[in-house]
């Protein structure tokens, strides 16, 4: 695989307000990259600012290796979905998808080739004569998809592409994305707020907060070693144990903490040293309760004070003797210990667990 | 609290209620469709010597027989003779060429401006909508003067061109169907802007973002996108304009030449002039039928449009 986009130190401001700050991120070739971040990170500004439509203070972008930081719109190969889909109302399904095809100056008989293409690939063959205001949403969808997906982009940018659907038409139109994605071959960068979107359809997750880029990886590797204790509250909730770092051996840490001794497993980076306060960071997923207590490495006794039916799973709360709540989450066979008021020990192995630094700096 | 009480509160209500749609439609009936009726009765009169200078008068103090009586009076003859008179047919070509130039003339004016609106600063446009309806604040009468300073022979355009070495022998536009064109363009203007800064300002700019996106040139994005968009605006300006155009009878009085002859003038002519009160009624009634036919189409498909958005 190839390097398609780099961002480099793209810095970004409005009035007082940083949008950017000194955001760099790569995409290869054929890959599926998310952008997620709060509203108001600065993601919709860097994806603009990749699109075209916002020029950067600083920093460069390079598209195939070539500076296009300063070229317009419609001179980039990256065309974008918008998350109004912004499809022309005075123009049918078929004018939308031929527009960009026309602005190649494609022959008549081409462009009605590539515009039967594109819808078929969406299916959505038979709305050609259809005025946008007489598609539901799920078909606008399509509509937009196809047209920018018509003009021959390099890199596809989506701007919350399932934002304006109902439930089920998310999931589909989500699967659907990724199929289209898969065929063509195409890279796509999406950008969204929901971090499960971002983790079902991407490849790889570029985490934003407050104009910057926290932590760029996998969605295993953003969820399971997230870089900070906001990534990790962010990406799913995490249970977040206050402790003091003990003593290191070949990545793990042993760590002190009102709830007891615990071991988990430290990244080099995080540069935290014997003596520092810390926090783990454990899934609620990996906790399991116990009746009696077990003997294991991490072991924390609790009690009780919520259960909660999800259907495909039970969610308790267990206060812990720091005064904290832990999360606890097992599918529902597994809860033979439950029962509100309950003593309990909750356990969890040390390589499920990190170490995160505990200052509350951005990022 | 009391049923009374209850009911009392709910007639009030229901009272507030009609007013509030009575007294609009009051006020259309007495300044507009009564007016409208007068009008009419007059053009189906015949022209008589005398005050007034028509009959029959209807006079309901002598009884409904008489009233009944009178109707027999009533004739077309006026609608006759003005569908027969050239002198009308020369006036409604005059205000359909001078409507129709000025309504022009008034839209390539109009929309630049109205597109300068819509792209300026927020905080800036009501201060700029304020500035292009401010002529209003000064009388009608005194701005078509201010034209009559303008366009004379030695007036400023004229000196100004003289100045500039552009020009040996003045200009002449003064007393020109020209003028007049200019003059109603100027008049109406604000009534050609206002549509259309409204029907761009309401645009949602992602779709301009859109056809910039997909390959479009800035002027490509505006002529493909933003300006079809707009046309229902341009459509209401032009119609705003070119219906008081066409009955306009001060600025050809002013800044018009002796063959400027608009049915404006030709109504005042025949009610002042030659006190032929029925025909002039005639001229103005099927005036009225022309203007309002186009008016309650568009209003027509407006709604038709709205209902199937």
């Amino acid at each position: 695989m190839s390097t398609l986009l780099r961002v480099e130190g793209v810095g970004k401001s409005y009035g007082a307000t940083r949008a950017l700050e000194n955001a760099s991120i790569e995409i290869e070739t054929g890959e599926f990259f998310a952008l997620l971040g709060p509203s108001g990170c600065g993601k919709t500004t860097l994806m603009r600012v990749i699109a075209g439509f916002e020029t950067p203070d600083s920093g460069a972008v390079f598209l195939d290796g070539v500076d296009v930081t300063h070229a317009p719109p419609h001179r980039r190969p990256v065309n974008l979905m918008f998350q109004s889909y912004a499809l022309f109302p005075h123009m049918d399904v078929a004018a939308n998808v031929a527009y960009p095809l026309r602005r190649q100056g494609l022959a008549s008989g081409l462009v009605a080739q590539r515009v039967r293409d594109m819808l078929r690939l969406v299916q959505m063959d038979g709305f050609e004569a259809r005025k946008p205001d007489r598609l539901s949403g799920g078909q606008k969808a399509r509509v937009a998809l196809a047209r920018a997906l018509a003009a021959g982009p390099r890199l596809l940018l989506l701007d919350e592409p399932l934002a304006a659907l109902d439930r089920k038409l998310r999931e589909d139109t989500q699967f659907e994305l990724m199929q289209v994605q898969r065929d063509l071959g195409l890279s796509f960068l999406v950008v969204t707020h929901d971090q499960s979107e971002a983790m079902a359809m991407a490849g790889r997750i570029a985490v934003m907060r407050e104009g910057r880029i926290a932590q760029v990886g996998a969605p295993r590797d953003v969820y399971e070693r997230p870089s900070s204790a906001w990534v990790a509250d962010f990406i799913g909730a995490a249970n977040l144990i206050p402790a003091r770092l003990r003593a290191l051996e070949a990545g793990r840490a042993h760590l002190e903490s009102l709830a007891g001794a615990l071991t988990a497993r430290i990244d080099a980076q995080t540069g935290l040293a014997p003596g520092a306060s810390a926090l783990v960071c454990v899934r609620a997923q990996v906790l399991r309760l116990h009746a009696t207590r077990p003997v294991a490495d991490n072991v924390i006794e609790g009690d009780i004070v919520d259960e909660i039916y999800l259907g495909g799973a039970v969610e308790w709360r267990v206060r812990i003797a720091d005064g904290g709540l832990l999360r606890v989450s097992a599918a529902p066979h597994e809860s033979g210990v439950a029962g509100r008021g309950r003593r309990v020990f909750v356990s969890f192995a040390a390589e499920a667990a990190s170490v995160l630094p505990a200052a509350a700096s951005p990022a | 609290m009391s049923a009374r009480d209850a009911l009392a509160r709910r007639l009030a209500r229901r009272l507030a209620h009609r007013l509030a749609i009575g007294a609009p439609l009051a006020w259309l009936a007495l300044f507009f469709v009564a007016p409208a009726l007068v009008l009419l009765k007059i053009s189906f009169s015949v022209s008589v010597l005398g005050q007034p200078p028509y009959e029959p008068r209807f006079d309901l103090s002598a009884g409904f027989a008489a009233f009944l009586e009178s109707l027999r009076g009533l004739s077309l003859d006026s609608y006759a003779l003005i569908l027969q008179d050239d002198l009308y047919l020369h006036a409604l070509l005059g205000s359909l060429r001078v409507a129709g130039l000025s309504t022009a003339l008034a839209l390539l004016i109009a929309y630049p401006l109205a597109l300068a609106m819509a792209h300026a600063p927020r905080s800036w446009r009501p201060a700029l909508i304020l500035l292009a309806v401010a002529p209003f604040w000064t009388s009608f009468l005194i701005r078509v003067y201010a034209w009559i300073m303008i366009l004379k022979d030695e007036g400023l355009l004229n000196r100004a061109l003289a100045a500039s070495g552009l020009l040996d022998a003045p200009l002449r536009l003064f007393a020109t169907e020209g003028a007049v064109v200019i003059g109603v363009a100027y008049a109406y203007l604000p009534f050609a802007i206002l549509p259309i800064y409204n029907a761009l300002d309401r645009q949602d700019r992602t779709l301009v973002e859109a056809a910039r996106d997909l390959g479009a040139s800035r002027l490509r994005a505006f002529w493909s996108v933003a300006f079809p968009l707009s046309l229902p605006g341009v459509f209401a300006g032009a119609l705003l304009v070119f219906i008081p155009a066409c009955g306009e009878v001060v600025i050809p009085d002013l800044l018009g030449g002796p063959e400027t002859w608009m049915l404006g003038r030709a109504i005042w002519n025949d009610f002042f002039a030659n006190r032929d009160w029925p025909a002039a009624s005639a001229a103005a009634a099927l005036l009225l039928l022309a203007i309002l036919a186009p008016l309650i189409a568009f209003e027509r498909a407006q709604m038709r449009e709205e209902e199937s958005a």
